[in-house]
């Protein structure tokens, strides 16, 4: 056993592509799935979350108005990077969820399995989603997908990496930019994979990541202006019904109303049901002649 | 140089035609029955006098409706094989292009637009869009949504006065051909055309429940999207009314489709066809009274040429022709509402109070009925309200820009999006311009089209769900 002392880390946001602490200086203690002290989480605020909505909002014309291939190869970098960093997320998962080693590595390989799946959608979303619309006239008609704009997504609380790939991906391989709340309990390898899109080439602001309580922070981001969707699957349940109606509010996209809380089996395959969430259809008309 | 003074001679379509009767009944069941609430008369807006009595319905009949759509829900329609449902959907097409002429003049009566459209664009497109589905029935599993994809249940669907048999097209069509049930409220106002599709859904000898109209006005149909006893809610009209509903339906998990308001921008860059352009405005703004949540109400126009183009405007607007909304020559009909004349006044003026300048088209406005001439207001600054606000008639706000950018930036200043215009020749400006606009529907170089194989929906607080083309079959499929 060596007697070195490990240098630890300090956990912090992930916001407009930089690390800062919260503007409000508060951190809570994360423990391991059995209560030993892991480290000190940032509990993010009001306040950075409307600075992350910011940060999404200016990086969306960039991230939406790139081509579906670059998009594509950004995502694949990332889970080239993941995979880099699978001993650590490893790890991280076992303290944090208290499974077994071994299914920890399955859930971080599916983890980064799922990346590279989404990451294979960007160019393909409109082949399949799009159309050509016949239309009884002389006139070219076509319909596009096109990303719904920046997404709120209150992550799942149980599963700390599988769970929160599985909802961000599909958000921004759609072209969208994401507001993500991490898990409460389990927040490190969410932080862990904010550090991985920092050091990759995704543009900083695509993906923003704050770390506190669901609970305090998810009703300002179901009624910010700013935001087009949300993603409640990590919302607390209570909650569900009043963040749905603040979403009313400017007629946000709610993904998972009526089942707030409700983590599904992240490791069934996923479909395109989270694409389509996050995606608007736009049809174009022109006429045809001479 | 003499004038050859030519008297204008109407082209009355006959009213007789809409076989109106004088009291109409709901429709649930497969049966007309008289509701429980208090009857209610729907009048002519163009004459003011009343065209009938309808009966409306009380909690107990919503109530009743629903169980009528679940039992047939149940029982017939969701265990039908695709191709007999597809097969109910075409007789209902034929039936609707038989009684067309029919249904056009009812329409007009009830709704006061011109003959010209809901003869030529309303029920077309209604035989159209239930021909459309009528095939999609037995289709479902290759539009996308994975093998075998399921209907909901029953649907509750509200929709609005300004197309009132075309919406109701838009909504029944699909929910049906995907194996759904239904029950409807057509608007307070505009009643009539839905009634007289409940008739056509008997002579299609449609099995009683799967389609279930109630009449009456909001309360009825807050009761309606609010029943325990629907699983999915779709409903078309104002934005406030939508956020309202979508409030009601938070956490129940109800599957909700919403088609809102919009304050569309029409963009005319410099090398545009003007012509063309001023075609394309006209029929933007004024089709239908401007009574369409798709209406080209901003116009932004590019600086070196708007003085032109709103010259040219004023000409074009000038020829409309105001009044009777069953002679076959009108262009502008009356407004659905003296509630309707009222909003759109009190904006107007809002625009003088404001400081941007109004025209009036000079044409003559009927003494009788609720009519608003055709009016353009230039000097519109971005912080209007006529620039902000749907005004949902015959109202046209200029604004003007300088760069393309300017012009994108000016178009997207407003929480809707629904629609959009360009106008330009250089096809590079369209496909850049149409890709910018965050709009569900961008018409470049024309305006206003509609067809069932073509998605229509919005951005932002226009609503969400799409309606018609495959997309459009997802608000009515548990995918």
């Amino acid at each position: 056993m060596s007697d070195r002392l490990a240098v630890a880390k300090t956990y912090k946001l992930y916001i407009g592509g930089k690390f800062p602490r919260s503007e409000s200086g508060r951190v809570y203690r994360v423990n391991d799935a059995k209560g030993g002290f892991l480290a000190n989480a940032p509990q993010g605020s009001r306040k950075d979350l409307r600075e992350a909505v910011t940060a999404a909002r200016k990086a969306f014309p960039g991230w939406s108005g790139a081509t579906a291939y670059n998009r594509g190869q950004v995502l694949y970098r990332i889970a080239e990077m993941l995979e880099g960093r699978r001993e650590q997320f490893v790890a991280e998962v076992t303290s944090a969820e208290g499974v077994p080693g071994k299914r920890a590595q399955a859930l971080v390989d599916q983890a980064i399995d799922r990346w590279v799946w989404y990451a294979g959608w960007t160019d393909k979303l409109a082949t399949v989603l799009g159309a050509a619309n016949p239309v009884a006239g002389p006139y070219f008609s076509f319909t596009v997908p096109e990303p719904t704009g920046v997404v709120g997504v209150l992550a799942p609380q149980d599963s700390s990496l599988l769970g929160l790939v599985s909802t961000v991906a599909p958000v921004i391989a759609a072209g969208n930019t994401a507001v993500v709340v991490a898990s409460r309990e389990r927040p490190l390898p969410a932080i862990s994979l904010s550090e991985v899109l920092g050091t990759s080439d995704l543009p900083g602001g695509v993906v923003n990541l704050v770390t506190g309580n669901a609970v305090e922070l998810a009703p300002w981001l179901a009624a910010h202006a700013d935001v087009n969707a949300v993603d409640l699957v990590g919302a607390p349940e209570i909650l569900g019904a009043e963040l749905e109606r603040a979403a009313a509010g400017t007629v946000k996209r709610v993904f998972g109303a009526g089942r707030a809380g409700q983590e599904p089996d992240w490791t069934r395959p996923p479909g395109m049901e989270r694409l389509r969430a996050f995606l608007e259809h736009k049809t174009v008309w022109h006429p045809q002649g001479v | 140089m003499s004038e050859t003074p030519f008297e204008y001679a109407p082209a009355p379509e006959s009213a007789d035609i809409a076989n109106l009767r004088p009291a109409y009944q709901m429709f649930v069941d497969g049966k007309f029955v008289d509701g429980a609430g208090e009857p209610m008369k729907t009048v002519n807006p163009a004459t003011e006098e009343v065209l009938a009595e309808v009966s409306t319905a009380a909690a107990s009949d919503v109530d009743r409706a629903v169980r009528a759509a679940r039992r047939a829900y149940d029982r017939v329609w969701s265990r039908m094989p695709g191709a007999e449902r597809a097969k109910y959907l075409f007789r209902i097409a034929r039936l609707v292009q038989e009684r067309s002429r029919e249904l056009a003049v009812l329409e007009t009566l009830d709704n006061g637009k011109p003959i010209r459209e809901s003869r030529d664009a309303d029920l077309p497109t209604v035989a159209a869009h239930f021909f459309h589905h009528a095939g999609w029935a037995d289709k479902l599993d290759y539009a996308g949504y994975g093998p075998d994809p399921q209907p909901l249940g029953v649907a509750a669907q509200v929709i609005p006065w300004n197309f009132p048999l075309l919406m109701l097209a838009w909504k029944i069509a699909p929910a049906l051909a995907c194996g759904n049930t239904v029950v409807l409220k057509p608007a307070e106002t505009t009643p009539l055309t839905a009634l007289v599709f409940a008739e056509i859904c008997q002579q299609a000898e449609l099995p009683p429940g799967v389609v279930n109209i109630v009449t009456g006005a909001g309360e009825v149909g807050a009761e309606l999207v609010a029943h325990d006893g629907v699983d999915k809610v779709a409903f078309t009209g104002s934005t406030e009314v939508g956020k309202q509903i979508q409030r009601a339906l938070a956490g129940t998990g109800r599957r909700l489709g919403l088609e809102l308001g919009g304050k569309a921008a029409n963009i005319v860059f410099d090398d545009a066809p003007l012509d063309q352009a001023v075609e394309g405005v006209v029929n933007g703004i004024f089709f239908n009274q401007g009574h369409v949540c798709c209406a080209g109400s901003r116009l932004l126009v590019q600086e070196s040429v708007a003085e032109e183009l709103v010259s040219r405007l004023r000409d074009r607007i000038g020829t409309l022709r105001i009044g009777d909304p069953l002679d076959k020559n009108t262009d502008v009909g009356a407004i659905n509402s003296r509630a309707q004349l009222d909003r759109i006044t009190e904006l107007a003026d809002s625009g003088d109070a404001e400081g941007a300048s109004r025209w009036t088209s000079p044409c003559p406005v009927p003494e009788r009925g609720y009519f608003f001439a055709p009016t353009v207001f230039s000097d519109v600054q971005q912080s209007m309200r006529i620039a902000r606000e749907e005004i949902f008639g015959p109202v046209l706000s200029v604004l003007t820009f300088r760069t393309p950018e300017e012009a994108i930036a000016k178009a997207n200043n407003t929480p809707y999006g629904l629609s959009a215009g360009i106008w330009t020749e250089k096809g590079s400006r369209i496909l850049w311009a149409a890709s910018r606009v965050r709009a569900g529907v961008v018409w470049a170089n024309t305006f206003n089209r509609f067809d069932p194989t073509a998605p229509f929906g919005g951005y932002q607080e226009s609503g969400f769900g799409r309606e018609g083309g495959r997309a459009g079959l997802e608000a009515y499929l548990n995918v």
